[in-house]
């Protein structure tokens, strides 16, 4: 075995559709499982804000298990648990259907939604309420005045911590490897089976997660940047 | 179901708590706290270290320690420990057992984290601090050493704490290296058991959520006190500061 070769991995045909593979399940697994969490989220929060007890115990109750228990023990629960509890015809169909990849999704997204919620409650509760008496005032209804004026300024408040649990959502689809999602983790360590270039394939993996973390932390930066109205209006 | 994982844990709680396995010092729970509280006591100085280079003037210490922060925070955890999985070794040209790979993996993740925890900590006491430690004569480290690290590194009790807890939480990516933690020593149990998968991780999740919810509630007893003492001193702006790093070195995992 030579010196460090890149070219011997970014030449080789196989090695790069192994790669592309890899990047496309985990960007099915990352946005699969944000989209999961963010539609989690809202309803989660919506609970939270419901009249009655039970919503905000329950809510409490979810957002403590996903922060406490780490995420990989939440995808082995999954993968390696309830998997094996579903009925026979689900468990067949999953099977047939990337099921590593469908459970990576179905527990990142749980875990994620726990935190996205919570980051969009504080966003919201650092909106003063004051504004939600001025909308009712002004013949807002409840869910109007929450659509039209205290939303978008919770959400504005929100966006970075979303934006980094975003990033680290990304990040942590590379546990799929753990329960047996074909992600880029995987394939790099698969290119490395196959091809003993350690170094090179690692130092390949690593730019990639880089760069698209890089990318989303970017795009989170513009979405804020336009998102300040007082940025907007100078515009 | 409650039955089969009281039966679980009597007959595997030696292997699930301090079981004995040949590559690391004691095994399962024990593990994993040793594995966790080593990375922290060593991630911590270090993290002092980075944190002053990030807000030095020179741009030869700041520009290094400002990239490692980035990488580690832009890459996964996994990938991090797949590197020193081979890197470790090569360098120290001995076979390395898991346990220590990992310690140095989490040490630098940590320590990145950690600095940008102490990093806020310390901007967070604003420019009167130090101008006045300098008034009274005390050199940059002098002040430094005596006046802002004591103020800040009391104001970050429990964002270490929190660190703490998402250290316990990394420390499960160890499994990918065979390091014989918790996590391990439950897919072990798993591995002799077959037929109950469901009881064992959910024993597993348990202990976690017991051990990590319990630090997470002194944190948040403690963060609450700080709050209220430093809002005593006229420092709103210092413990809502604080308040935020908290929350990001507990984002992870």
């Amino acid at each position: 075995m030579s010196g460090f070769d890149l070219s011997a991995i970014l030449t080789n045909p196989e090695y790069i559709s192994m790669l592309i593979h890899g990047i496309e399940i985990t960007f099915v697994i990352a946005i699969g499982s944000w989209l999961l969490a963010m539609t989690l989220a809202i309803l989660l929060l919506a609970l939270r804000f419901s009249p009655g007890r039970f919503g905000n115990a329950f809510v409490a109750g979810y957002v403590s298990y996903h922060r406490n228990v780490p995420t990989l023990v939440q995808l082995m629960l999954w993968y390696f648990g309830i998997f094996t509890l579903l009925p026979d015809w689900l468990t067949y169909w999953l099977a047939s259907h990337n099921a590593e990849a469908i459970f990576a999704v179905i527990g990142l997204g749980l875990c994620q939604a726990a935190y996205f919620s919570e980051d969009l409650r504080s966003g919201l509760r650092s909106v003063s309420p004051g504004q939600m008496e001025a909308a009712r005032a002004l013949g807002h209804g409840y869910l109007s005045a929450m659509r039209f004026v205290m939303m978008p300024q919770g959400v504005r408040n929100a966006l970075p911590p979303l934006i980094n649990h975003s990033v680290s959502l990304f990040k942590n689809s590379s546990l799929g490897i753990v329960i047996g999602a074909s992600e880029l983790t995987h394939a790099v360590k698969e290119i490395e089976n196959l091809s003993f270039r350690t170094f090179e394939v690692y130092l390949i993996g690593t730019v990639l997660y880089l760069f698209f973390s890089l990318i989303i932390m970017g795009a989170g930066a513009f979405i804020s940047m336009r998102a300040d109205p007082a940025r907007r209006a100078r515009a | 179901m409650i039955h089969d994982m009281i039966a679980i844990f009597q007959d595997y709680w030696l292997l699930l708590l301090i079981g004995q396995y040949p590559n690391g010092p004691l095994g399962g729970l024990a593990n994993t706290l040793i594995l966790s509280a080593l990375s922290i006591a060593l991630a911590f100085p270090i993290s002092i270290l980075m944190a002053l280079a990030r807000i030095s003037k020179w741009r030869l210490l700041r520009w290094p320690v400002t990239v490692l922060v980035y990488v580690t925070r832009g890459v996964p955890l996994l990938m991090l420990i797949l590197w020193s999985y081979f890197l470790v070794p090569l360098l120290t040209g001995a076979d390395v057992p898991s346990f220590v790979t990992m310690l140095t993996t989490l040490v630098i993740y940590q320590g990145a984290f950690l600095s940008e925890v102490v990093r806020a900590g310390i901007v967070s006491l604003g420019h009167g601090q130090m101008d006045a430690a300098k008034a009274l004569g005390h050199s940059y480290l002098g002040a430094m050493r005596f006046i802002i690290l004591p103020q800040a590194l009391y104001n970050m009790i429990p964002s270490i704490l929190s660190t703490f807890v998402s250290t316990i939480k990394d420390t499960t990516l160890g499994y990918v290296i065979n390091v014989p933690d918790l996590t391990f020593a439950a897919s072990q149990v798993n591995n002799q058991l077959l037929t109950q998968p469901f009881q064992v991780f959910l024993i597993l999740a348990v202990i976690y959520y017991a051990i990590c919810w319990s630090i997470t509630f002194v944190a948040n007893r403690l963060e609450r006190r700080i709050t209220r003492k430093r809002a005593g001193l006229g420092g709103d702006r210092a413990a809502a500061a604080v308040a935020v790093p908290a929350k990001i070195a507990s984002e992870q995992l």
